[in-house]
């Protein structure tokens, strides 16, 4: 067993994929989504969340370290695996096939939409407050737009999940994984309606 | 005529197979449209064996007659697979009756295609040798009986030796393709029976190895393809899912263990 370590870099960078989609993507994605449904709440709720959040210690370091890294690292291996994937899905049309593929187009997807995102929001320069963001989605273009990202966003994630309890072996046999489908696509359905339903509030609320 | 006899009739006019053909391994595929008369209980196999009795294609030409292979005949030897109508299977079990018609017969394109319908498998013999699909006996002196096998695994793992190696869920899966090494469903799952047997356990770290290293069980993404072809019904994605666990826990163990 000499070449033991040698050549399992791949088996590393593809579980670190895995696990870094979920801890800390996912976890952030579930903060950030709790952030944002505080405007349901009104404008004085969610400034008072984005206050919290600007006072955490350490703050750029905890936002490069626990979000940037992973998920540039998710994103871009992840563009890889996409790259190297096959299509089948007109061919094979069962179900898991097809979430197969919805998986890496919603990863493109949400890929994309989070460098947008990002440019127009965390980077614009301007201060994150909820005004800001009221002037943000009221342009349609925008809220469309982010209504695609948190829709691509919530199925990846959620459907992400399902393939992260395969990989790391906790559903093995067919009824856990069924069992694990069903219920995570609820999950996307609220997850995706609370994002929907954030975006909302922050339009209609002045 | 009675309805039955109607019946029989209408489908005595000829089969239509649309088959995609190759001349040798580097030449390009190409169509050709064949109808044989129809016979009752005709399975593939008998199709192509009447186009090589009578090797005239639909436009009424004669033609070099298709090549195929096939062996047992009972769905055990696997090499008869080919993409029917769309599905990766074995040539002798399916019947023409059964299919919609015309019948579109290609090579399984994942493996190199030598002739027609031949394709070439070494690389799945050459996956089972990587993960050593094999219980190991042999000594330079008698080792004795080995470890009994409890009857409650090998209720299961016997399910996971029905594989013959036909390459259909090799076929089916989106991850084996030009861009990657993956070794493929099959060898993970023999990995499995091969730990699973007490004797075969004696090398579970070599398989733990070959699959953690180039093409291996990290390049699975899930699509399941594998376990709705797998004509024995083998459960291929608990497999998957059993040696993931088996495999991450060896990796971590490993890790933290040096």
């Amino acid at each position: 067993m000499a070449t033991a370590t040698a050549n399992h870099r791949e088996f590393l960078f593809r579980r670190l994929h895995t696990l870094a989609g979920v801890v800390p993507v996912g976890l952030f994605l579930l903060e950030h989504f709790f952030t944002n449904a505080t405007a349901t709440e009104g404008p004085a709720a969610f400034n008072n969340a984005v206050n919290t959040i600007q006072h955490i210690p350490y703050l750029h370091v905890v936002e490069f370290v626990f979000i940037f890294l992973p998920l540039i690292y998710h994103g871009v291996y992840g563009l890889y695996v996409a790259y190297t994937s096959g299509y089948n899905a007109q061919q094979y049309t069962w179900l898991r096939n097809r979430m197969y593929a919805l998986q890496r187009i919603t990863g493109v997807i949400t890929f994309v939409f989070i460098i947008f995102h990002l440019w127009t929001t965390r980077f614009s320069g301007h201060e994150p407050n909820f005004n800001f963001v009221h002037n943000l989605v009221s342009d349609p273009i925008n809220f469309w737009i982010m209504v695609i990202g948190v829709v691509a966003a919530t199925f990846h994630f959620s459907n992400g999940l399902w393939s992260f309890m395969v990989h790391w072996g906790i559903t093995v046999g067919p009824r856990a994984q069924r069992i694990s489908a069903v219920v995570l696509m609820v999950f996307f359905v609220l997850l995706a309606f609370i994002g929907i339903d954030s975006l909302i509030a922050f339009v209609q609320t002045a | 005529m009675s309805m039955a006899e109607q019946d029989v009739n209408a489908k005595k006019k000829a089969i239509r197979l649309i088959i995609e053909r190759q001349d040798d391994p580097n030449s390009p595929p190409y169509s050709e449209t064949f109808d044989i008369p129809w016979r009752a209980g005709m399975n593939v196999i008998a199709a192509l064996m009447e186009i090589q009795r009578n090797p005239v294609n639909a436009q009424g030409e004669k033609v070099r007659p298709v090549a195929w292979e096939s062996n047992c005949l009972e769905e055990v030897c696997g090499a008869c697979t080919m993409v029917i109508n769309g599905k990766p299977r074995q040539s002798c079990s399916a019947l023409l009756d059964q299919l919609a018609q015309p019948i579109y017969i290609k090579p399984m394109r994942t493996f190199p295609v030598m002739r027609d319908l031949i394709v070439n498998r070494s690389r799945m013999f050459d996956a089972l040798k990587r993960i050593k699909a094999w219980v190991p006996i042999d000594g330079t002196y008698d080792l004795g009986p080995g470890p009994r096998m409890p009857e409650v695994d090998r209720e299961w793992a016997y399910e996971l030796a029905k594989c013959f190696t036909c390459g259909s869920c090799v076929e089916a899966c989106p991850n084996v393709n030009e861009r990657t090494s993956f070794i493929g469903a099959f060898a993970l799952s023999q990995a499995r029976l091969f730990n699973t047997h007490p004797t075969g356990a004696m090398h579970k770290k070599d398989r733990f190895e070959a699959l953690m290293g180039e093409g291996g069980i990290h390049e699975c993404g899930n699509s399941q393809n594998c376990v709705q072809v797998c004509p024995k019904g083998i459960p291929l994605t608990t497999s998957i899912a059993a040696m993931n666990r088996a495999i991450d826990g060896y990796a971590f163990s490993g890790w933290l263990g040096k």
